[in-house]
Formats: structure tokens, C-alpha cells, sequence
């Protein structure tokens, strides 16, 4: 019969159309922004700095090695290292950038910043909502603006903020049993020496 | 600088003279189009509704991706290979990881090759769905094909970003290997999608391939002969609808492909109607590999660990690594001279290729079906200008 | 595909031929015959048809710009200074003369082998950059030789349709080639900075910039 492929694609079409009344997977359109699909854990959108504690400018794990600012591809990363040091959650005293700003018009969100980073400091944030009508600067982020809480990484990216988590109190605890050792052993060194000199004093006091 | 005397051949569209003349019509189809894929431009002399020359005009989309690679380090160039194809992010990164790994004898763990072909072959069905979907769209068929089509495509972009991070733009090859491990639950999603979808399969099928308005408008339409496909370098599903017996996972045998079971479809007519078919037909076969490849996927390092993410030098030298892409066969040739950029950074673009025969696809054809044809050709304009 | 017997093969067939082979250094194993510019399209000719070899598919067609190299060498030589001959040492500066090279990677969908790796180099950069064309033997170098034209100023004789690709008709110059100096009255981004700024400032109005170095955050 002529037409009966034609007949047999709107029987399919109608399938759908109803079909879409009564299961799910057949009304597959989000009424944006109404409703929100809800977020995939790994999703990336753009760099944000992390920080520990509630200081943001002292706890900012960045220690401006500029690594990232070498790797990142389109060279969207601006980065000024500090003239003076500040001490790093783990003890060690480390340059922070001065200035450090992000130029996401430019930024293609290839997470390689985050990839090369030896010290955590910057991770990929998931908002998207950063249009704004401000053409030349708008959307050039400086420090302020990229640094956000340990916390709220953990909010974001459960998972991988556990993991990097776990991982540096594993690092601190290292740390800490060294300088415990170095201090016991200190102690140890001291309290041999204290042994023998004591007796001269003692000695020469008696006279 | 250039000191090169030869002149430029200008653009021009015979016949100028002759009988007839006043009744040719010369058009420009794009670059501004609904219908062409991208910034895509041809200058069409029509006799009436006839095709009587055709000539594409490229470079709408050119973006400098070989000159920036010369001066990205070779892991700074992976982001970029995501957009030129901006469908098949995941195949592409692929091919130029191939390459690099060729270039410097790099190895790559199993469970590493086993999540390549897993992302490869997603990547294959959902290019397919978006062409299946785009040809209809052309056609005429306004949004619904292509909204079925989207609606699968949609559930494997969400995999793909949550494996990856991104929907497209997926940067997830890395040299030796791949970027980051399967999420808990992934695995078992990916299956389940899998297994839905031959159903979306026969829904589509039963759709379209008995519809008599795209038989009319397909068969016979553009056809392209065997030995004018090999001579042109065409590659790919347009290359197999012709009849050509030329997949590179089955002659090159890159990667794992040796350890699954497959079949190639190969059309007969090599018209438009046989490249829907046979992308329809590959999709089943990916559908297969990809339950196979999921079975077997075994544990174990993800990439080889030897490998370097800063300071990557390959030895001098070159190398031209090639896949099948969805689209044909995606090639990255690379000359090292020691340093960490490479020296020349060349994409072999499938669609650029493939449009080598556009001309001779259209001649004495209708309008109509210069759509048509161009649609089953398949490109993306971010490969064929790059 | 041994590429020493090929090269005797095609040595054998096509007289007058001067193959060199090319070694690649690199683990791909992947070496290449430099064909002269005067037998090429016979070469390629004879391998499309022999038989052992069918090679009917041209999948890659590249092209590689050398420039001019400056070796120095430290030589010593007996010169008349001040009237004593003196052993003098001295920095002569020989200039390396630079080519354009175009690349050919060849498969045979027939016998299902390859790659062969052809290369041809031009005279020099300037005035002797014609190569003949392949596209009469693989029609899919027609495109890829259009680019490489293009982009780096290689002509090629014999080509149908010898126009500019990816740029416009009336460009001038060839962006790959590794002296190319890019335009600097481009549109920058908002944030243009270092030399780009500097570049894109002589064609700036001064308003313009006072917003910028606002923008900069400094």
C-alpha cells in the first residue's frame, strides 16, 4: 500500500506522544529554569582557589609556583608572587600570589591547572552562571573572587574533596610524627647532656 | 615575508560565455545555512533546478589549530583536539594520543585500552545519532527524528560527564593512557544504557526506514563508485556504503579491537540511502563491542605510569597515528625535534577529505539534494577547517 | 612492508629515479623514501599500479616548512695579523638553505598494508617552491595539496584547481611557515596584555585603554 511506511513512522510518533502521559523516559524535556536537572558529581565549569579555614587571604593553599599559569593551554591564568612568605597549613613558609587572576572568556575548562597542581590549591568550581554585562572586566575573576572554602569544595565534589582531604591530614600526620620524633629525640639528646653536666656545678657549689 | 611569485588562481565560475548563458543562476549556499553543517559555503551554478557546477569555499571555521599546537606543549594541545570535531570529542583526544604514544613508544595499560574503547565506541553511537538525526532535520522531517535521536544522545552526554567532567569537550586521553578511573555506579549505568538501546534502535527504524518520502529522496541520490571513493580518499561509512571493505579497527587492528567480535556493514549503492543504512547498522555493531568491552573490562592501572604530565619530550622524530572516527579515519601526524611543542602538529581531517567528491556527488542533481548529499556525507566544520 | 625492497622495486621499474631512504629516529618505525621532484608523479604512478603493491590510497598529504639554518664553526687558520703570521680563530657562518617538504602517508585499501611515508623537498623557500602535483594519481590530494599551497606557499604543478583554501582569495603571505608575523590589528580580547597590549595599543584610542588597564585588576 503506498504511504504505509509513512503510516507506520506516525504510529511510532503517536506512541511516543502518548506514551509520554504515562512514562517517564518519554517526556525527557527540563523545564529550565524552572527545574534543575541535578548536579553530576564530576562536572567542571570554571577554576576556583581553594582555602582552609575561615581567613581566606591566610588559609589560601596557593603558594604561587605559577605551574599553572605555565600549563594552562589558551593562557588565561595571570599570576604575581608575593615579595614576603607566610606559613602553609602544613608549617612550611611559602611565597602566595599577590595577584592572581583568571580570565574565564578565555578559559576552556580543561581542568589542566587542576591536573599539574602540586599543592591542591586550585580545583574546578561548577557554576555557571557568570554571564554579566560588563564587557572589559566582567569576567576576568581576581583572588578574591576565586577563592572559596574548603567546605564549599566539599559541598561541590564530595568524592574527589575526601580524597584530597584524607590525603592531607595523611601528609600532616607524617609531619607531625617527624617533629614529634625530631622532638623527642631533642628531649632525649638534651636530657643525656643535662646528666652529665649537672655534676660539675654540683661539685664546684659543694666547694 | 613570503617571496613565493605565483599567483593565487582566483574563483571563477565558468561557463561564461555560450548558449544558454542568461539562464544559469549562480547561488551561494551558506555560510550562513541551516542546512550545511556548520560555516560552510558553495558556490552552486544551477541550469534551473540543476546542479551545473559546484564549488565549496572553506576556512569559515579556520582557527589556527596546527600553528597554536607549535606552540602549546604537546598535553596543552589535548583540549584543542576536543574541538576540532566538536561531536567525537573522545575519539579525537584518542587519535592524538595514538599518535603521541606512537611518536614516543609510549605503552598503555589494558584497563586503560578496555575504557578507550568503551568512550570511543559511546562516542560512535552518539555521532551516529546526531547524523541519523541531522539528515531527517534536512530533509525535512522538522525536529522529531532529531529529537529521538537527541533524547538518546542526551542520557550518553550525562555519562560522559560524569566520567569526564564535561558533556563534550571531554579531555580525557592522556598520554599512556586515560585521565581519571570510573566512578563507583558508572559502570552499571553505562550497561543499562547500552542494553536500552537497541530498543531506541528498532523505534528508529521502524520510524523511518520504510518511510517512502526519504526512500524517494535517497536512493539513488549521490552515488559513489568504489574505485572514485578509494582514489578520493574517502574513509569511513561513506567509503564503506560504497562498497569499499576498509575499517581501520579491523586493518590496523589498533588498540584491543583484535579481542572483539564484530562485523562491518558495507553498503552496495553507495547512495544516500546506503550511508543512513550503514550508519543505522554500525550502530548495532557498536552496541555489541560495547557489551562486550564491558564484561571483559579487567582492573588495574589506568594509565601507564611512567608517563610524565609536565616536561613530556618526546625523542626526535615523527609519527602519523590514525583511528576510525565515526566520521572516517582521523589521523595526527607529529614531527618532534626533542622539545617539549611539537615541531608540526598535523590533523588528517575525515570530513575535509570526504568533501573532496561534493562536486561530482551533485552534478546533474536537483537542489534539493545537494542538502541531502552533504547531510550523508557527515562533516563538522570544526574538523574540516580546524 | 619492507621499505628497502620497495625502494629496489620502484628503483627497478621507474629508471632515471633517485630515492634516498629517511630514517625516523623515533619508536614508530615509521621511515619514508625522498622522492625527487622529477620522477615523483612516475613513482607514485608505478606504485598505484604494481601489483604487489596497489597502493590506491593516499590518506595524508602534509606539508613541513625547514628554514634557513646558521651553523657557525669555529675554524683556525694561519692569517697575517699585524704583519706575523698568526694562528687566528675564527667564526665562519655558513647558511643552511631551508626547503619546504610535503609528506605523503600511502595505504592500499586492495592488499591492506601500509603506511608508505613519501617526502619531496623544494629547491629553497622562495623562488623554487614548485613540486608536481599527486592529485592526478590520488584525487584525495587535491584538497590537501589546495591547503598546503595555502599555507605554506607550495606550488604545485599539474593540480586542477590550484587555489588558497582556508584563507580568503585575495590573502597574502602563508601562515604556517614558521617566519610568518601575525597581524597586530586583530580584535583582542578585553584583556589583552604584555605585547599583544602593547601591539594592539597603535590601534587603540587612548579611552579604550584607560578602561583596559582598569580591567587588568592592577
Amino acid at each position: 500500500m503506498v504511504g504505509e511506511g509513512i503510516l507506520k513512522g506516525l504510529a511510532e510518533t503517536a506512541r511516543n506522544f502518548f506514551g509520554s502521559y504515562v512514562s517517564k523516559d518519554r517526556l525527557t524535556t527540563v523545564q529550565y529554569p524552572e527545574q534543575r536537572e541535578p548536579q553530576i558529581e564530576a562536572t567542571r565549569d570554571f577554576p576556583f582557589l581553594v582555602y582552609d579555614g575561615a581567613d581566606w587571604q591566610q588559609g589560601l593553599r596557593c603558594v604561587a609556583c605559577q605551574i599553572c599559569e605555565k600549563e594552562c593551554p589558551p593562557k588565561c591564568i595571570f599570576i604575581e608572587k608575593s615579595k614576603d612568605k607566610k606559613p602553609d597549613a602544613f608549617g612550611k613558609s611559602q611565597f602566595y600570589p599577590a595577584i592572581f587572576n583568571i580570565d574565564i572568556s578565555v578559559c576552556m575548562s580543561c581542568q589542566i591547572c587542576v591536573e599539574v597542581c602540586p599543592f591542591d590549591a586550585i580545583k574546578m568550581d561548577v557554576d555557571y552562571h557568570q554571564s554579566t554585562d560588563d564587557r572589559f572586566g566582567g569576567l576576568l575573576f581576581n583572588k578574591q573572587r576565586l577563592a572559596k572554602s574548603n567546605e564549599y569544595y566539599n559541598a561541590i565534589h564530595p568524592t574527589e574533596a575526601a580524597a584530597v582531604d584524607a590525603q592531607r591530614a595523611e601528609e600532616l600526620a607524617k609531619l607531625e610524627a617527624k617533629a614529634k620524633a625530631a622532638a623527642e629525640a631533642k628531649a632525649a639528646a638534651e636530657a643525656t647532656l643535662a646528666q652529665k653536666a649537672p655534676a660539675q656545678p654540683a661539685a664546684g657549689e659543694q666547694q | 615575508m613570503s617571496t613565493a611569485t605565483h599567483p593565487a588562481a582566483h574563483f571563477e565560475l565558468e561557463p561564461r560565455t555560450g548558449p544558454g548563458i542568461e539562464q544559469l543562476l549562480e547561488i551561494s549556499m551558506g555560510p550562513q545555512h541551516p542546512s550545511t553543517h556548520g560555516v560552510f559555503r558553495m558556490n552552486v551554478v544551477l541550469d534551473g533546478e540543476r546542479v551545473v557546477r559546484l564549488k565549496p569555499v572553506f576556512g569559515y571555521l579556520h582557527r589556527n589549530h596546527e600553528k597554536i599546537a607549535e606552540s602549546e606543549t604537546y598535553l596543552g594541545s589535548m583540549p584543542y583536539t576536543d574541538r576540532l570535531d566538536y561531536i567525537c570529542p573522545l575519539t579525537n583526544n584518542w587519535a592524538y594520543a595514538l599518535a603521541v604514544e606512537k611518536l614516543a613508544g609510549i605503552q598503555v595499560p589494558e584497563r586503560a585500552e578496555y575504557l578507550r574503547v568503551i568512550t570511543g565506541e559511546l562516542t560512535r553511537l552518539q555521532n551516529h545519532a546526531c547524523l541519523i538525526g541531522f539528515l531527517m532535520q534536512d530533509m525535512g522531517a522538522s525536529g522529531t527524528p532529531l529529537m529521538y535521536a537527541f533524547r538518546q544522545r542526551e542520557i550518553i552526554l550525562d555519562l560522559f560527564e560524569a566520567l569526564t567532567g564535561a558533556r563534550m569537550m571531554c579531555n580525557y586521553m592522556r598520554f599512556g593512557g586515560c585521565r581519571v578511573d570510573l566512578p563507583a555506579g558508572w559502570l552499571d549505568q553505562a550497561k543499562r544504557v547500552v542494553a536500552d538501546f537497541p530498543r531506541f534502535m528498532d523505534e528508529y527504524e521502524r520510524l523511518l526506514v520504510s518511510n517512502e518520502i526519504l526512500m524517494d529522496r535517497t536512493q539513488d541520490v549521490g552515488v559513489l563508485s568504489k574505485e572514485l571513493a578509494v582514489s578520493a580518499g574517502i574513509s569511513g561509512p561513506m567509503a564503506r556504503a560504497s562498497g569499499v571493505d576498509y575499517d581501520i579497527r579491523k586493518v590496523d587492528r589498533y588498540s584491543i579491537y583484535d579481542r572483539f567480535n564484530f562485523r562491518v556493514p558495507l553498503g552496495s549503492h553507495g547512495d544516500v540511502y546506503d550511508r543512513f543504512m550503514v550508519r543505522i547498522l554500525e550502530m548495532r555493531e557498536s552496541v555489541g563491542i560495547l557489551q562486550q568491552a564491558m564484561r571483559d573490562i579487567p582492573e588495574g592501572p589506568i594509565v601507564d605510569p611512567k608517563t610524565k604530565i609536565r616536561g613530556f619530550r618526546p625523542k626526535p622524530g615523527e609519527a602519523y597515528g590514525r583511528i576510525e572516527a565515526p566520521k572516517g579515519e582521523l589521523g595526527f601526524y607529529l614531527v618532534s625535534d626533542g622539545s617539549p611543542n611539537p615541531y608540526r602538529y598535523r590533523v588528517r581531517p575525515p570530513s575535509l577529505v570526504n568533501l573532496t567528491v561534493l562536486e561530482d556527488l551533485c552534478l546533474g542533481r536537483n537542489v534539493a539534494d545537494i542538502v541531502v548529499i552533504l547531510g550523508s556525507i557527515d562533516i563538522v566544520l570544526g574538523e574540516v577547517d580546524r | 612492508m619492507n621499505l628497502e625492497t620497495v625502494k629496489s622495486e620502484i628503483e627497478a621499474n621507474v629508471p632515471g629515479c633517485r630515492l634516498e631512504l629517511v630514517v625516523n629516529p623515533s619508536p614508530s618505525g615509521q621511515h619514508s623514501l625522498l622522492l625527487d621532484a622529477e620522477h615523483a608523479s612516475a613513482v607514485a604512478a608505478y606504485l598505484r599500479d604494481a601489483a604487489d603493491l596497489r597502493i590506491d590510497f593516499c590518506s595524508n598529504v602534509t606539508g613541513i616548512d625547514w628554514p634557513d639554518k646558521e651553523l657557525s664553526q669555529k675554524v683556525k687558520l694561519r692569517k697575517l695579523v699585524d704583519g706575523v703570521e698568526q694562528e687566528v680563530e675564527e667564526t665562519r657562518i655558513t647558511t643552511v638553505p631551508g626547503s619546504l617538504e610535503v609528506v605523503y602517508h600511502l595505504y592500499s585499501v586492495e592488499k591492506k598494508h601500509g603506511p608508505l611515508v613519501l617526502r619531496m623537498r623544494t629547491q629553497d623557500r622562495d623562488a623554487g617552491v614548485h613540486l608536481p602535483s599527486l592529485t592526478p594519481i590520488w584525487r584525495s590530494a587535491e584538497l590537501q595539496e589546495r591547503e598546503i599551497f595555502d599555507l605554506f606557499g607550495v606550488v604545485f604543478d599539474g593540480h586542477p584547481d590550484l587555489r588558497r583554501l582556508l584563507m580568503w582569495d585575495e590573502f597574502q603571505d602563508h601562515p604556517m611557515r614558521r617566519d610568518y608575523r601575525d597581524p597586530d590589528d586583530y580584535e583582542y580580547e578585553p584583556t589583552a596584555h604584555d605585547e599583544v597590549l602593547q601591539r594592539a595599543q597603535q590601534h587603540l584610542s587612548q579611552a579604550n585603554t584607560a578602561q583596559l588597564s582598569e580591567a587588568e585588576g592592577r
